[in-house]
């Protein structure tokens, strides 16, 4: 059989109408209220009402805004204390307990604290996200560094590399391709952190969405808020998938 | 005094995971004893070979030389200066993944060559030794874009490129294919007769040394010694099987390594 459409596009679409129709025969054969678990058609009507009243766009933008700042923040600090970390002995056995006593901590862990330095308003959120992605950065991108293969550095002492060339010509390059691995995952637990953290100390976002409809027994909204976290989730995930496919990280 | 003198040098390597050693051990606990007490010199222009089974410190000795590894004890003298770290005059080729893998052809070759002033100059002598080693049309390809006898090629055009007094090559024919083999082996020759400088080669092909050696050096086993030294005088090109001195030499270092050979 000949599909009318990409199969890379067809079988996931289909996979999609399916959901819907076993969602909606699941709410006939439960017998629930709409109240309590509303059906696709009710769903979508809300998403468009949503949509078209800018509440989706700007909780939206509000929640990328958060995870963009905080994770940015991580990767810049998080990125080059790794690669310090992976390259100095003494400095990583000094850092090195520290981030690993802080990293199993869950970020969520430090609402309260979060809140008291931070106030209310984006900042804690943000501190929040940072929290999420920093030590993993860190983390992953020592690993990174000590991996590398000693012969690249034999070659650079045998070319007589500064080390500031070290850095740029070698170890940057080598370790590429794990980072952006590490930034994909770090980026998926900052989408998680968002939503929990909006539901606490700010007015706005996808999470202040969700409680707050939650709060107005608008389990319609809900929905809608989960749909568009999961769609949102997944276009991150499809930005970072594009740049570690790039042709100049296949390089090992 | 010779170009490189190797003075009484020894290495142990800390072995982590075999701490525990019968008490009549000779050896410190933990530690291996990998090169004992090692006495070499070599001459300017010179192309060495050493042979030796697998493990016995071959590559251990060349990095020492070439300063990347230090010795437990004793020392290595380079043109009356001791060796302390790695020099951009002294080149090595690595057993594999020499090339920087994110850097393409050209890029690798301008490495040794970056701090010329000259930009023209240096474009013509990256450009002279990828020809060199032919491998013109994959100056813009990457390492994992390239066979692996060509990327031996281009880390050989990098090596030279640089014009270097002394070329490290450990196992630089390892994992080539047999035709690869002889081609890239008689290149080498051809370049340390027409540039003449200091060649040491670790090879497990007691062939290319016969072909190839000034001189060739065969190590024991574990702790390593020196076996055998022996200059050869033959005239190139050399032919094992008609040269009967070559062969007789041959079946020699064979059973010097543990096997009866048949030819
Ligand atoms: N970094 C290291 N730490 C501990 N032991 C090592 C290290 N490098 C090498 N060795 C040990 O030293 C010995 C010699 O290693 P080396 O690589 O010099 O051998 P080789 O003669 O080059 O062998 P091959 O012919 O297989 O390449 C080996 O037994 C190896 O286990
Ligand atoms: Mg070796």
């Amino acid at each position: 059989m000949k599909l009318p459409i990409k199969p890379a596009i067809f079988y996931p679409t289909l996979s999609i109408v399916i959901l819907v129709f076993v969602w909606e025969a699941t709410i006939r054969l439960s017998g629930w209220s709409e109240q309590v678990f509303p059906g696709p058609v009710i769903v979508f009507k809300a998403f468009l009402e949503l949509l078209l009243d800018g509440t989706l766009f700007n909780h939206s933008v509000a929640s990328l805004y958060r995870v963009t700042v905080g994770f940015y923040l991580a990767a810049i600090l998080g990125i080059p204390l790794g690669i310090l970390l992976g390259m100095h002995r003494v400095a990583n056995s000094m850092v090195n307990p520290i981030v690993q006593f802080l990293r199993p901590i869950s970020p969520l862990a430090w609402i309260p604290l979060a809140m008291l330095w931070f106030g209310i308003g984006d900042n804690p959120a943000i501190f929040l996200i940072f929290l999420s992605s920093f030590f993993s950065l860190v983390v992953a991108t020592a690993i990174a560094v000590r991996t590398i293969n000693p012969i690249y550095f034999q070659v650079a002492a045998n070319f007589n590399f500064s080390g500031k060339e070290t850095i740029t010509k070698v170890v940057i390059p080598a370790i590429t391709p794990d980072v952006v691995t590490a930034l994909r995952l770090t980026i998926a637990v900052a989408w998680l952190v968002v939503v929990a953290a909006e539901m606490i100390a700010v007015q706005s976002g996808l999470g202040y969405l969700i409680l707050d409809s939650r709060n107005a027994l608008r389990m319609d909204y809900v929905m809608v808020g989960m749909i568009v976290i999961g769609f949102i989730g997944l276009f991150l995930d499809l930005i970072m998938q594009k740049l570690s496919k790039q042709d100049w990280l296949a390089t090992r | 005094m010779s170009f490189i003198e190797i003075k009484n040098l020894s290495k142990n390597y800390v072995n982590r995971r075999n701490t525990k050693r019968a008490p009549d051990d000779p050896e410190q606990p933990g530690e291996m004893k990998v090169l004992d007490d090692i006495n070499l010199e070599f001459e300017e222009g010179e192309m060495v070979c050493i042979l030796g089974p697998s493990g016995c410190g071959k590559s251990t000795l060349l990095r020492i030389i070439a300063g990347f590894d230090t010795a437990s004890s004793g020392e290595v003298i380079i043109d009356k200066e001791k060796v302390t770290g790695a020099s951009s005059d002294h080149i090595f080729v690595f057993q594999q993944n020499g090339l920087l893998p994110w850097m393409n052809v050209w890029d690798n070759v301008e490495l040794g060559l970056r701090h010329m002033e000259n930009e023209e100059e240096k474009n013509e002598r990256i450009q002279e030794y990828i020809d060199l080693v032919e491998l013109n049309g994959f100056e813009y390809n990457l390492p994992c874009q390239l066979s692996g006898g060509m990327q031996r090629r281009a880390e050989l055009a990098r090596a030279l490129a640089v014009k270097p007094d002394i070329l490290y090559l450990d196992e630089p024919f390892t994992g080539l294919d047999y035709l690869t083999h002889l081609k890239i082996r008689e290149e080498v020759v051809n370049i340390h007769e027409y540039i003449g400088k200091t060649m040491i080669m670790v090879t497990h092909f007691i062939e290319d040394a016969l072909v190839m050696a000034d001189r060739i050096i065969v190590f024991s086993e574990r702790p390593t010694s020196i076996k055998m030294a022996r200059k050869l005088d033959f005239s190139r090109p050399r032919n094992i099987n008609k040269d009967p001195g070559l062969s007789e030499l041959r079946d020699e270092i064979f059973l010097m390594l543990g096997v009866s050979y048949v030819a």
